[in-house]
């Protein structure tokens, strides 16, 4: 019953692409020529539809802005370009756009490691303990139903204006995405891997880092995608709340001033970075999980 | 077989690996209720015996095999292996599970080589180790490959070698071959006869196909419909080495057999009459 209510706690939680693949058939080794094939007509159609999607939706913003619509209000493509470019150059009004990229990473980052480990070992731990679980699952519950964005003025009166106040913002994000994740993977592994890693000899240490941990890895994994995303807004708005410094001050400037092609500006260059960080991570997953099946994971992926 | 009642201090007995007495297994239900799934159950299996037990589906077979792996301990009775009451996993056991076991996460040589890695060997030992008994099992040449890569019936190899490997002088086995189609069983049977007969191992195999238990045990025995006791134990006179698929069509084999049947034909009747439906 509490493994419910703590699961329940769990709701918009990312759940990895394939969690187990009880493969009772012998699977193809080699990859059927067929579908490739079909796959190399079918890739530049696709591409080429994106660029005229895009094309057609920035033409039709940019002539609208210049004819009906207030470009005050709206900005148009061309004046976003502009200050994207300006602010490369010329820099912002708080230094360079680099200081303030690489102080905003810093802290998504450091809230993303601190969250993501705490959110690991915890759920690792709840997962595996059972009374442990039954004690923790009312708060956990309770704590997750915070409105945790709310944490982060009670944050910059805590730790300042620096760095630390949006740190910590990002780590509450951040750890109950993972947590929930890691609890449910600890949950989920298969009884008879345990039983049967007891007989070939296993202590409990053993079955924890070669059973539990590695079948929990996927869930762990598929958690730290939107984890990432998590510790980005984490930090822009604790920066929003109140900061010196970063993108997340950028744009609040930029709201200050009426100045709409900034604030689209500063949403660009985050969303290069949030894209560039799942690149990433999930060139840590095909590493981590090279042992899974080709399939569903790698045909669509969103 | 009658139940011999359990006396008080255990005798250290010479012959038997595997010794059941009156044992029984109750389960909590949901409902607050026991089910009993094993009552007064009572086996031996000699040091080098192969024994088959046989009985309608449900019965609790599986039972008597997590009491004397130490994984799930008896209600009431005494499990004794190499003469010492279980306690926890006995030393030397090994147990092949009727559900897939190797682990998706690993290649075929570092699944067989978890034993010997969890035993403390070197990673370099128990590799070397793991292809020699990967070679065993026919398996030479994929040890780089994954489980999802291999079919059903190498994959019941990859556990084969995995359990082996730590050399058990008690083998359990729990249906192991019962998802893989015909031909590939066979061989499977053959390749475990093989394996086994250059050991002295004592093993028990849980199946429900009798031609199976027949072609590769010294003793078959007969368990009754559920609540699980020992219903009738069938030596198989039948010489070794064996072929599987030859010595099925042999007169002798086919003795055995009815007489099996004959045991087994009454208590699949009682669960089928149950209503279990699904019947061995």
């Amino acid at each position: 019953m509490t493994k419910d209510a703590v699961r329940g706690a769990k709701e918009e939680h990312a759940v990895p692409a394939q969690v187990e693949t009880p493969a009772t058939e012998a699977r193809p080794v080699a990859d059927d020529s067929a579908r490739p094939r079909r796959r190399a007509l079918r890739a530049p159609k696709i591409t080429a539809t994106r660029v005229l999607l895009v094309v057609l939706w920035l033409g039709s913003w940019e002539l609208s802005a210049s004819t009906f619509l207030d470009p005050f209000y709206y900005s148009k493509p061309s004046a976003i370009w502009g200050r994207i470019v300006d602010w490369f150059t010329t820099g912002t009004a708080f230094g360079t756009i680099w200081e303030q990229i690489a102080v905003t990473l810093e802290e998504a980052v450091a809230g993303f490691v601190i969250g993501s480990l705490a959110g690991v070992v915890l759920g690792v731990l709840l997962g595996r303990g059972r009374f442990l679980a039954e004690v923790c699952a009312p708060f956990i519950k309770a704590a997750n139903a915070i409105p945790r964005i709310v944490l982060a003025s009670l944050f910059v009166i805590w730790f300042g204006l620096g760095m630390s106040s949006k740190v910590a913002t990002a780590v509450v994000l951040v750890f109950f995405a993972v947590f929930f994740n890691a609890f449910q993977g600890a949950r989920e592994v298969d009884k008879t891997l345990i039983d049967n890693a007891r007989i070939l000899g296993a202590g409990p240490r053993q079955i924890l880092t070669t059973i539990v941990l590695p079948s929990a890895t996927s869930w762990i994994l598929a958690s730290l995608h939107v984890a990432f995303g998590f510790a980005l807004i984490g930090a822009i708005v604790g920066e929003y709340t109140g900061a010196d410094k970063g993108l997340g001050l950028l744009i609040n400037h930029a709201q200050g001033t009426f100045d709409s092609a900034g604030i689209y500006a500063g949403m660009i260059i985050i969303t290069v970075m949030a894209l560039l960080a799942e690149w990433l991570l999930t060139l840590l997953e095909r590493r981590l999980l090279a042992w899974r099946p080709p399939s569903a994971a790698t045909e669509a992926r969103i | 077989m009658t139940t011999p009642s359990a006396p008080a201090a255990v005798p250290r007995t010479g012959g038997d690996a595997i010794e059941l007495r009156g044992v029984t297994k109750r389960f909590p239900t949901r409902d607050g209720r026991d089910y009993t799934a094993a009552r007064n159950m009572t086996l031996s299996v000699r040091q080098g015996e192969f024994v088959s037990v046989v009985g309608p589906t449900g019965c609790g077979k599986s039972t008597s095999l997590s009491m004397i792996s130490g994984l799930a301990p008896a209600s009431d009775g005494q499990v004794l292996v190499q003469g010492r009451p279980v306690t926890g996993i006995p030393d030397g056991l090994g147990y092949m599970f009727q559900q897939d076991a190797v682990l998706p996460w690993r290649t075929v040589l570092d699944n067989v080589a978890a034993g010997p890695r969890y035993r403390g060997a070197s990673r370099t030992e128990a590799r070397d180790r793991a292809r020699d008994w990967v070679a065993k099992v026919g398996l030479a040449g994929f040890e780089r490959y994954y489980p999802h890569q291999l079919s059903g019936g190498m994959r019941k190899r990859v556990a084969l070698a995995q359990t082996l490997i730590n050399e058990p002088s008690i083998l359990l086995m729990d249906e192991p071959f019962s998802a893989l189609d015909v031909q590939t069983r066979e061989h499977m049977q053959d390749l475990l006869l093989d394996l086994w007969s250059g050991t002295s191992a004592a093993v028990v195999f849980v199946t429900h196909d009798l031609t199976e238990a027949i072609a590769l045990a010294d003793t078959v025995v007969v368990m009754t419909a559920a609540p699980a006791t020992t219903k009738n134990v069938i030596p198989v006179r039948l010489e070794r080495p064996r072929r599987v698929e030859e010595i099925r069509l042999e007169e002798s084999f086919l003795e055995v057999y009815r007489e099996v049947w004959d045991s087994l034909r009454e208590e699949v009747e009682i669960t089928r009459a149950r209503g279990a439906g699904r019947v061995a």
